[in-house]
């Protein structure tokens, strides 16, 4: 297996990582790096538990390799609170109970926040729309997406 | 009563860890030198195991060993029974067979685990187990239920002359009497299918034996840490106390992860103390589909006895229930059902035959609502066919065979899980159904709101149901609570917790005995090191049975640091008041001292302890109820059906809950959205697709479809009313699994009223969008054909 130097900034801090092709950015994250914040659901593009930002924009880190990632900008659970207070969006989830077991949560804090980014006023039918991709078993979502509304208030 | 705590909505202590990614899940286990398994599993669902080729795969490079049952000599064998039947029922069959480690000459089931391969990666492990070859002679497979229990049938264990796993019968009152006395009979017979209860975590397994201390760390997503803990210790030959077992933070449980023994809970360990070194196992999603539990399919014939005026006389039911390969958890299941198949319903004949069936499919253990929601669905819709007949409303039928408030505490005289007859200790359930009726405006929504739309073109329909969720069974749990000289209050618990708040319910509770903060009680659930008996979190009992040892331990360390802030502060004990982390005088609050204070006093270091009384501020207290306590609910419901694509929208969602002392309705009403989200997926978008030959053909998230926030209602509308429990001092009731249980009968019964036109019958679940459309098309077909033969 072929191994690839690659440089990458993951919560605003760079990082050089040597990677074997085959390894998924997940994989990088997790085993790597230890940020185990981002949870593996499937391992197949269908849950969302595993959502990092990457440049941006909210991408299954399952489904890419992390060699694709050289010399992106990867936002993960770990970098959404700022010195230990919660970001806006956190606290409403925290507020709303829009959290049970939390394995969907990373993901679903991320994918709602690289809305907001995109949309700081999403309607109700915006928040359903963004976060399809993201299944969460324990929580029903209601509250998840008014935690989302709330969260574009306090911004 | 009045409390300061409990019964408030209060943040949750566990979600800031939840919320940054601090939360050790197994998954996130990582230990030096650690090695990783994958499984080869069974392409059949019945077959007997020719031969096993593992050379290959011993020599790729990174392996480091393969098991086959072979390879593990004496030291292979079946888990243990987990629950056996009902010591107290009569006449009762049941044979007992057991999943084991890797299967042995035969495979029962598709995905059944063959070989273990060990390896210094999961990718080599995977890459290894793909060049392992088993020669299979496949043999005719057993789903079908009906068919199973057919005399032409193959059999699933060879030793047994049919596919009978169990059979038991339970009654109550004389039903051919109510029968002979009845103006009305209904006969029916329903087919309940499988779903799986998808917890996003899936399962796994860190085992790690150190050799030097002699000592075995086992992190599991498991339900039960006690038990496996146990049962670990017993298979291995080591002492309780070599056994540790974690159950971590889960990311959701719903019944299966209580399952033991999973065949790899009895591998991952063994391999561990075989080859010294920590090992990890991560189950895949699917592997989550086809080797961990899943539950409720069934087939009922029913019967129901009314009088003309609407008064059920009695109720009979004969039914299969799949069990799957292996039978490990006993009866729980159709114990279940035969309790819930008469609901809240004062019925006093009752005739309920259950015949467990073994099938080539994975094992059948609880799922979020275990059984319950079978029993519900069975008499719910006997009740909507007999309005019908009766010309009655729905909810008119079922009001008049409400339990009274009188009749309480009131025996059903059917044996329940716990092996107890079983008694619904409280209740008033009128008031919760006129409630439920109030809220979804249901007198308007019939007689104004759905004719004008109805006349617009819509099909809109509604569904109201009430049910009863028997909880907080026995045999028992334990909670030990103390006081640090910081202040803070430790607590800790044998039950493990997968996101019900137990951090926060039960820190509440402790809050209202000792007056200190919510966030400066720090619980530790799960962790066998830290509290050793216990029996799980299951049956919706948390927050009965623990909550209650919780309170009993509160209330004892509540007794010593009023004791000894009577001797330091020279007052007695009644003129002492808890708040705010001290103890003070109540009329000179001045004169306080706090609890951190207190706690260094009561563990000096000069001086004695006098005899007869322990150090510290400390207490271990249990809580064993003999009867379990029994919630009310309602659930009501406004749907539209597209009649282009047969989707739905939730127009309205409402539910009213008696589940006793509120702890925290923030956690409460979060057990209900996700409960009700469950519920919905189960009536009509998740279905297991077996096919003839034991395949499931769904077994991923792209095929198995969960419910996403597209298909939830807007609004999920909790309403509350109170009967306390007289059989705990919490006066709590579980809830756990009340949000999923009447979903899919209420459901149904919205449908039809939806469908009213087309006089739809619906006699099975799961249903979705293309079945209710295949449903719809051979009635229309069948009145066509009528139409055409006049
Ligand atoms: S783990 Fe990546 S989508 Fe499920
Ligand atoms: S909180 Fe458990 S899966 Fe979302």
């Amino acid at each position: 297996m072929a191994y690839h130097k690659i440089t990458l900034t993951i919560n605003g801090e760079p990082e050089q990582v040597d990677v074997p092709s085959n390894m998924t950015l997940l994989k990088m994250l997790r085993e790597r790096l230890g940020k185990t914040g981002t949870k593996n659901g499937c391992a197949a593009g269908e849950c969302g538990a595993c959502t990092v930002m990457v440049n941006g924009e909210p991408v299954n880190s399952c489904m890419i390799l992390a060699v694709e990632c050289d010399g992106s900008e990867i936002v993960t659970v770990e970098g959404l609170s700022d010195h230990g207070s919660l970001a806006p969006i956190q606290e409403a989830i925290m507020e709303s109970g829009g959290v049970q077991c939390g394995f969907c949560t990373p993901g679903i804090l991320i994918a709602s926040q690289a809305l907001l980014n995109r949309n700081p006023n999403p309607s109700e039918a915006e928040i359903r729309e963004a976060l399809v991709g993201n299944l969460c078993r324990c929580t029903g979502y209601v509250r998840i997406i008014e935690a989302v509304q709330a969260a574009a208030q306090m911004v | 009563m009045t409390y300061k705590f409990i019964g408030k909505r209060i943040k949750r202590n566990e979600d800031p860890r939840l919320l940054t990614g601090q939360a050790l899940f197994v998954d996130d286990v990582d230990i030096p030198g650690m090695l990783h398994v994958a499984f080869v599993r069974s392409d059949y669902a019945h077959a007997r195991i020719l031969n096993i080729e593992t050379e290959a795969a011993r020599q790729h490079p990174g392996v480091v060993a393969v098991y086959t049952a072979e390879d593990m000599g004496d030291e292979w064998a079946p888990g243990p029974p987990l629950v056996s039947p009902p010591p107290t029922l009569a006449g009762v069959i049941f044979n007992s067979r057991r999943q084991s480690p890797l299967a042995k000459g035969k495979v029962y089931h598709a995905g059944e685990a063959i070989v273990a391969i060990v390896a210094e990666s999961r990718y080599i492990a995977e890459d290894a187990a793909d060049e392992v070859r088993v020669d299979y002679e496949p043999l005719p497979v057993v789903v079908d239920l009906e068919k199973a229990m057919g005399p032409d049938s193959p059999r699933v264990h060879d030793d047994l002359d049919t596919n009978l796993a169990a059979h038991m019968f339970q009654k109550k009152g004389d039903y051919e009497v109510a029968r002979a006395q009845a103006d009305l009979i209904i006969k029916k017979k329903f087919f309940l299918d499988r779903g799986a209860a998808v917890a996003m975590e899936n399962r796994g397994v860190v085992a790690h034996w150190d050799e030097k201390s002699q000592q075995m760390t086992i992190w599991d997503t498991t339900q039960a840490p006690i038990p496996i803990r146990n049962g670990t210790a017993a298979r291995l030959g080591l002492s309780q106390k070599q056994v540790r077992v974690i159950a971590p933070f889960l990311g959701g449980g719903f019944g299966p992860k209580a399952m033991m023994f999973y065949p790899e809970e009895m591998l991952i360990p063994w391999l561990s103390m075989k080859l010294c070194r920590p090992i990890k196992w991560i189950e895949d999603r699917r592997e989550n589909f086809y080797a961990t539990t899943s539950e409720r399919q069934q087939v009922h014939e029913v019967e129901i006895a009314l009088t003309n005026d609407g008064r059920v006389l009695g109720l009979k039911d004969d039914f299969l229930h799949d069990t799957g390969a292996f039978d490990p958890y006993g009866l729980t299941i159709p114990l279940n059902t035969q309790c819930h198949v008469t609901g809240p319903y004062d019925i006093q004949n009752i005739a309920s035959n259950c015949t467990a069936v073994f099938t080539n499919k994975p094992i059948v253990t609880p799922v979020r609502g275990a059984g319950r929601p079978q029993g519900v669905f069975i008499i719910e819709r006997m009740m909507d066919f007999a309005a019908r007949e009766l010309g009655m409303e729905p909810l008119e039928l079922r009001v008049k065979n409400l339990i009274p408030p009188e009749a309480f505490p009131y025996d059903k005289e059917i044996i329940d899980q716990a092996f107890a007859k079983l008694i619904l200790d409280s209740g008033n359930y009128l008031p919760v159904v006129e409630k439920a009726r109030e809220m979804i405006g249901y007198d308007q929504f019939i007689k104004e709101e759905q004719p004008r739309l109805r006349a617009e073109g819509k099909f809109v329909g509604i569904g109201i149901t009430p049910f009863i969720e028997t909880t907080g069974v026995g045999p028992y749990e334990g909670v030990r609570i103390q006081i640090e000289p910081s202040g803070k209050v430790n607590v800790a618990t044998g039950i493990g917790t997968q996101g019900q708040g137990h951090f926060t319910s039960f820190a509440q509770i402790v809050s209202e005995q000792l007056g200190v903060a919510v966030s400066d009680v720090s619980l530790v659930s799960g962790d066998t090191a830290e509290f050793h008996w216990g029996t799980g979190t299951f049956a919706s009992r948390g927050a009965v049975v623990a909550g209650s040892a919780t309170l009993a331990a509160a209330t004892s360390v509540r007794t010593k640091v009023l004791k000894l802030a009577s001797k330091v502060l020279e007052t007695p004990e009644e003129e002492l008041e808890l708040e705010d982390g001290v103890v003070r005088v109540a009329d000179l609050p001045h004169r306080s001292i706090s609890l951190g204070e207190l706690a260094a006093l009561a563990n000096p270091l000069r001086g004695a302890v006098e005899p007869g009384t322990e150090p510290g501020l400390e207490a271990t207290d249990y809580f064993g109820p003999a009867y379990g306590a029994t919630s009310f609910g309602v659930h009501a419901m406004i749907i539209e059906v597209d009649p282009e694509t047969m989707m739905i929208e939730f127009k309205r969602y409402i539910t009213v809950e008696d589940c006793g002392t509120v702890l925290n309705p923030l956690i409460l009403e979060g057990q209900i959205h996700g409960g009700v989200s469950m519920g919905i997926g189960n009536s009509y978008y998740e279905k297991m697709h077996w096919d003839e030959n034991g395949q499931l053909l769904n077994a991923s998230l792209a095929d198995y479809l969960i419910v996403t926030a597209h298909e939830m209602p807007n609004r999920i509308e909790v309403g509350h009313l109170e009967t306390r429990s007289p059989f705990n001092k919490l006066g709590t009731k579980g809830v756990g699994e009340a949000g999923a249980i009447p979903v899919t009968a209420c459901f149904t019964q919205a449908l039809e009223n939806a469908l009213e036109e087309y006089h739809l019958e619906i006699l099975e679940s799961p249903l979705s969008p293309n079945r209710l459309y295949e449903l719809l098309r051979n009635l229309t077909m069948s009145t066509y054909g009528r139409e055409a033969r006049k």
